[in-house]
């Protein structure tokens, strides 16, 4: 099937996702669920790579520097490197493997033991049941987790700085503060409100269309992870370009 | 009543369904009946949406389903059950859970008075000892009568199941058969059943569509099933050597 094809399937899939959810209580029960799933279930992994990729940040540009760069540089090296790429980037893209594989197996298993075909009988809108509450928990959650993210690595950075010496705690701190332009983590966080969008549609709409059994399960599951990283690397060069081109 | 009118369905160069027209009885169990890629299974779906027949409609009680728009068809469907072959149980529910979701979704009762009619329901099956277990921790049959409950818990008008003895033992699948048969009297139910099952034919319809490549080729009651005179229809009856056994017996 051609790539028209899927794009208007993709367009008439969020519609039937964005209209207005049947029942007020069952859509808040769904969403705090979807917001445990995604947001709380995530904050380990993320914590851990924040945490390590700050680190390894540090001591990579510490061996650049090699003396004649100042070293306030190693701050402002992991600042920017945090802010400006790791966290909104590469964090979706892990939660792409991690979320999106799980949205698309759950909705594909959902699919193909006729799960959806029961809410559909029953009047049920499936589309906005199942996938409403798992777009908005991304969208919510994903945020929250990179800006973690950038403060852990930052944080991380700084301490194995000051701890291995190859910074002073000062000096670090300098490099943080200087030419910190707030509109970076504008950027980032627009960045990422539309990857966590791509992700969770994108996964959903791979799960939900979804024919034939478990091999076809997990078919969607891979499909949906490497369509969700390609666009979310298309819209970023895109969106880098238009922010700050 | 449900009336299937000159419903046709292709699948790119395939015609699964061609020109077919039925009608459903009320407080009756209507069954269609055919060989594994007869057609009977797209009927079903073309006749609750579920796929959108090439041409032809469907009623229900008169009311042209096909041509609805979504609310009125979403206003249909409450009026539908469902009985699905694998059960389609929602795996994150509990049984009760399973039970009180249509309710839930579509009326304004209290959750007091959802788990009474869930109850109800689950007594009606004879399942009330399995309200707080998962799907996971049931049997086969279990799930099935879990299936009828979910179906009924709406008081429905129309009642489908597809192929609701597939995967039981024949012990099971005569309690399963009786229970759509008493459920549908006492609801006054239009329930159409798609089995390739003989033995579920003869344990619980009323009446009969046998479908052979993409059309109706035979319908009548029960008693009228095993003198039909329709070649297909014989081999597909008397496949078994239990029923060529009968049909000796008979002759």
């Amino acid at each position: 099937m051609g790539l028209f094809f899927h794009i208007g399937r993709y367009a008439s899939f969020l519609r039937s996702v964005l209209r207005r959810p049947e029942q007020g209580a069952v859509f808040r029960k769904l969403l705090v669920e979807e917001m445990n799933a995604i947001g709380l279930q995530s904050l380990g992994i993320v914590a851990l790579l924040s945490v390590f990729m700050g680190a390894v940040i540090c001591i990579q540009t510490a061996h650049q520097i090699g003396g004649w760069i100042p070293v306030y540089t190693i701050g402002f090296t992991v600042r920017q490197t945090m802010i400006l790429e790791f966290s909104p980037t590469l964090i979706p893209v892990i939660l792409a493997g991690k979320v999106g594989s799980n949205i698309a197996s759950q909705l594909g298993t959902m699919r193909v033991t006729e799960q959806i075909d029961a809410l559909e009988i029953m009047g049920v809108n499936s589309a906005g049941y199942l996938v409403l509450p798992k777009m908005i928990a991304a969208l919510t959650c994903i945020p929250f987790l990179v800006i973690l993210s950038m403060a852990l690595g930052i944080g991380a950075g700084l301490w194995v700085g000051v701890s291995t010496g190859v910074s002073s705690a000062a000096d670090f701190e300098y490099g943080m503060q200087i030419d910190f332009n707030a509109f970076d983590v504008t950027y980032a966080l627009i960045k990422t409100c539309v990857f966590a969008l791509i992700i969770s549609s994108v996964s959903a709409y791979h799960g939900y269309f979804t024919s034939g059994g478990a091999l076809e399960v997990g078919r969607s599951s891979t499909k949906a992870v490497v369509y969700a990283v390609v666009i979310v690397m298309v819209a970023n060069l895109l969106l880098t370009q238009m922010l700050l081109g | 009543m449900i009336e299937i009118h000159n419903v046709s369905k292709s699948f790119g160069d395939q015609t699964v369904l061609r020109n077919v027209s039925a009608q459903f009885h009320p407080g009756k169990v209507n069954f269609i009946i055919g060989r594994s890629g007869s057609g009977k299974s797209v009927l079903t779906k073309c006749t609750v949406g579920l796929l959108e027949p090439d041409q032809g409609h469907v009623t229900y009680d008169g009311r042209n389903f096909t041509d609805m728009d979504r609310e009125g068809r979403k206003a249909v469907r409450q009026e539908i059950g469902m009985l699905f072959q694998g059960s389609a149980l929602f795996d994150s529910m509990t049984v009760a859970e399973n039970v009180m979701f249509p309710l839930r979704m579509f009326s304004d009762t209290s959750e007091a008075e959802m788990r009474d009619r869930a109850a109800f329901c689950l007594e009606r099956v004879e399942l009330t000892n399995a309200t707080d277990k998962f799907p996971s921790e049931l049997s086969g049959g279990m799930q099935k009568r879990v299936g009828i409950a979910r179906a009924i818990a709406m008081n429905p008008k129309y009642l489908f199941c597809d192929e609701p003895n597939s995967g039981l033992d024949p012990q099971t699948a005569i309690v399963i058969d009786n229970l759509i048969g008493d459920l549908t009297r006492e609801f006054n139910m239009t329930t159409v059943v798609v089995s390739h099952d003989m033995n579920s034919v003869m344990e619980a319809s009323d009446f009969i569509h046998f479908v052979h490549q993409g059309q109706i080729a035979w319908h009548g009651s029960t008693s009228g099933l095993l003198t039909a005179d329709h070649d297909a229809l014989r081999e597909f009856i008397f496949a078994s050597k239990i029923m060529r056994e009968l049909r000796k017996t008979m002759s």
